[in-house]
């Protein structure tokens, strides 16, 4: 039976059928349905960890223990798990070990661009590259085959088109597996010196075993058309140049993308007369092919930088621009807004107002940084508001410190803020850091997480407080706002940036979108009261607008959340009974 | 025979739900298909497009590109403006009268374009525009926009009406179904 599924959902179904037991991931765009979707699955074991460096360990471990296993994350994600990953290339798995991850290339919703594949490479583990949902849950499959053939982990490498397309996928049965014996063998599980030089051999030798594998694998296919011209691609770039050249070319699509095979590139590229590589972002095939002398076009043509599309291909070999209608106007933008009834609109609201140094991190309110709010400084990565802010209030002193914030979600902070604090707590610095705990991983779509109480099946369980974590860490001043509460929230913001020491703020109220979340009626505007003066507008509420010198509130938008009625100077907003 | 729908909008108008019905019809029909959504950051009030394509031969790439859409569903009238360039020189565009001002347009830092049916007649685009929210609440929920939409929609292809309606069984919760399907037939009665 055929079923349209998304990609991400193609491998947890892939995942489903081939025994897989355990799975542990960090949400993170595009790759978070794929555990959504395993945990949806009865026979397997699926939870959020607090970061991927933990994932990547439970499921290493649970490999280990017997249970074939799976992680996921999106593309910067490995950079965190890649401690691990690159001793669990050393140590190999017992059961079946793969890693999804999900690349980004355009950046939908992601801080860089890197390219997923460099990694395979270095830590030296095999990576499958699927073209669409169907690949998506036969890859996954075979994935669990070849960690297992290979005693190695497998990198499954997706990407924003892949994860977010649904195609159709034939659904098969669930392979249930014994779990497999675990044998106490240091030689291959701890990976001090001794051992570790020995197995870096036996990776060599697996590296060229599976550059054999390579050679003939049945995911590396070659679709001939007319040889004029040849196509190396993997991905979604296959599709886009099949779509493009149809029978009018010939194709070495690879769905393996580390190692790369020698004769199957060198034998295509004897029979086709010119040779393209097709790849977004890095040069990987292209630099592979130079290395074993195959003369291809690449990167010279084709872009570095952001998703390919059948135009672009088009564009790029015939040059050729289709006639389309064009508006005759400039078109405004519609970026993200922070949602109406928001509750980070208040703290940004007021960080703006207080014209603080505003040390930023990963999540929905990364939006903050956007007009009116305008009120973020810096955005790295996960965790670097806090350690970020540190530092750069040692390079520029107390009076830094006093005119500084960071601020960090719930679901980050305990990612990786918590060990920025430590730092903090531990040297003395004086920082004030916020914590937006909304109760819930927001930007990725509400996920749970280690504050909310609930595990990703759904199951209540303990939270952990993150008051306490501050207390423990060393922080003794610790305080709750509500960011709906603009003068409270401001308070105690002063209050903490005055201080020598350092403190945590936390502005709790949970995220409007929770289902849970009670809204307010539409709020109304008083418009003989309303002097048109747009103070309103100056909190960046998608739901308020000025049209005709009056304000104006969108009542399929508005929330009622009442943070617009503490700006207006005339009364001129109120609930729907108060004001006619 | 290949088609290529788009359906744009903003971002929490239930885009999502329209190309999910649309791919049930599909699939219902027996054509080879794939929907390309947008997930995470742009979906908070930014502007999101889905691709739906399907045809009677293998589909190969899940996006539509400029001058490639038979068929755009706008949600909001200003989104018909940035993505009618997607559409066919002979495409329909189907669009929602309604509007939304993005950030810079409450800001005061851009201007929402003044007369929109008029210049996309102007440029020659076969336009169906009517009042989809109007008609939702008509049939009892601003939230059955989508539905209304794709009831117009439903209009402008070839597919029976027993297989949108066993798409919508499909994909809405059995508690607002006949909500739903009053939604729909109002979508479907404007020809």
């Amino acid at each position: 039976m055929k079923q349209l599924l998304l990609g991400n959902e193609a491998v947890a179904r892939g995942l489903y059928e081939a025994g897989c037991g355990v799975v542990s991931s960090y949400p993170g765009t595009p790759s978070t349905e794929i555990t959504e979707c395993a945990a949806k699955y009865e026979e397997i074991y699926a939870e959020w960890a607090p970061n991927e460096k933990v994932a990547m360990e439970v499921a290493l471990g649970a490999a280990i223990g017997g249970r074939r296993a799976f992680c996921g994350m999106k593309h910067v994600g490995v950079n965190v798990a890649a401690d691990p990953l690159f001793t669990a290339s050393y140590s190999g798995v017992n059961a079946g070990l793969v890693i999804g991850v999900a690349d980004d290339p355009g950046m939908h919703s992601s801080q860089n661009e890197q390219d997923s594949r460099h990694y395979a490479a270095s830590a030296k583990v095999p990576m499958l590259e699927p073209a669409d949902s169907e690949d998506s849950c036969t890859y996954a499959k075979l994935a669990f085959e070849l960690s297992e053939k290979f005693d190695t982990p497998v990198m499954l490498r997706m990407s924003t088109r892949i994860s977010h397309s649904q195609s159709l996928v034939e659904i098969g049965e669930r392979q249930e597996l014994p779990l497999k014996e675990y044998q106490k063998n240091p030689a291959k599980y701890v990976m001090m010196p001794a051992f570790a030089k020995p197995k870096h051999v036996v990776v060599e030798k697996r590296t060229e075993a599976l550059r054999e594998y390579a050679e003939t694998a049945p995911i590396n296919q070659i679709f001939w058309g007319d040889t004029k011209i040849g196509v190396i691609a993997a991905g979604s770039t296959y599709m886009y140049a099949r779509e493009v050249l149809g029978d009018k070319a010939s194709y070495l699509k690879l769905g393996m993308v580390n190692p790369l095979p020698v004769r199957l590139i060198q034998d295509f590229a004897a029979k086709v007369d010119t040779l393209y590589v097709i790849e977004e972002l890095d040069d990987v095939i292209e630099t592979h092919c130079r290395k074993i002398g195959v003369k291809v076009i690449g990167k010279d043509l084709f872009p570095w930088i952001g998703e390919f599309s059948q135009k672009l291909i088009a564009e790029k070999l015939f040059g050729k621009a289709e006639d389309t209608y064009t508006f005759p106007e400039t078109v405004p933008m519609r970026p993200p807004v922070l949602c109406a009834g928001c509750p980070h609109r208040g703290l940004f609201y007021v960080l703006n107002q207080l014209k603080v140094m505003v040390s930023g991190d990963i999540g929905c309110y990364t939006l903050g940084a956007s007009a009116p709010l305008s009120a973020m400084d810096t955005t790295i990565c996960m965790g670097a508001s806090i350690s970020g802010l540190h530092g750069f209030n040692i390079a520029r002193g107390e009076e830094s410190a006093a005119k500084s914030v960071a601020v960090i979600g719930d679901s980050t902070f305990i990612h990786s803020g918590i060990t920025g604090l430590i730092d903090i707590s531990y040297n003395q610095g004086i920082s004030t850091v916020i914590v937006l705990d909304n109760s819930i991983t927001g930007m990725t779509g509400h996920q749970q997480n280690p504050t909310t109480g609930y595990t990703l099946k759904g199951d209540p369980t303990a939270k952990v407080s993150i008051e306490k974590v501050c207390n423990a860490v060393g922080i003794n001043r610790v305080r709750v706002v509500d960011p709906y509460n603009l003068e409270e929230t401001r308070k105690a913001i002063e209050e903490e940036l005055a201080v020598k020491e350092p403190s945590v703020i936390i502005s709790r109220r949970p995220c409007a979108l929770l289902k849970y979340v009670k809204h307010n009626p539409p709020l109304k505007i008083d418009t003989e009261r309303c002097r048109g003066c747009k103070v309103c507008l100056k909190m960046g509420c998608p739901a308020i607008s000025v049209v005709n010198g009056k304000a104006v509130i969108d009542d399929t938008l508005c929330v009622g959340c009442g943070v617009c009625t503490e700006l207006c100077r005339f009364g001129a907003i109120g609930k729907g009974a108060e004001t006619k | 025979m290949n088609q290529n729908i788009m359906i744009v909008g903003v971002g929490g108008q239930g885009s999502l739900l329209a190309s999910k019905m649309l791919g049930h019809v599909v699939m219902q029909a027996g054509y080879d298909v794939k929907v390309s959504e947008v997930h995470g950051m742009s979906q908070r009030g930014g502007s999101v497009v889905t691709y739906v394509k399907y045809s009677d031969q293998k589909v190969w790439s899940p996006v539509i590109n400029e001058g490639e859409a038979d068929i755009i569903i706008s949600f909001e009238l200003l989104e018909a403006t940035r993505w009618v360039s997607f559409l066919k020189k002979d495409g329909t565009l189907v669009v929602n009268d309604q509007q939304i001002a993005p950030m810079p347009v409450i800001m005061g830092t851009a201007q929402y374009p003044e007369d929109v049916a008029g210049k996309l007649r102007g440029l020659g685009v076969n336009l169906k525009l009517f009042d989809a929210l109007h008609l939702a609440e008509k049939a009892g929920n601003a939230k059955a926009t989508n539905v209304v939409l794709m009831g117009a929609v439903a209009n402008a292809m070839d597919f029976p009406e027993e297989m949108w309606q066993k798409a919508l069984e499909e994909c809405v919760p059995p508690k607002f179904l006949d909500l739903n399907r009053k939604a729909f037939a109002l979508g479907r009665s404007q020809k």
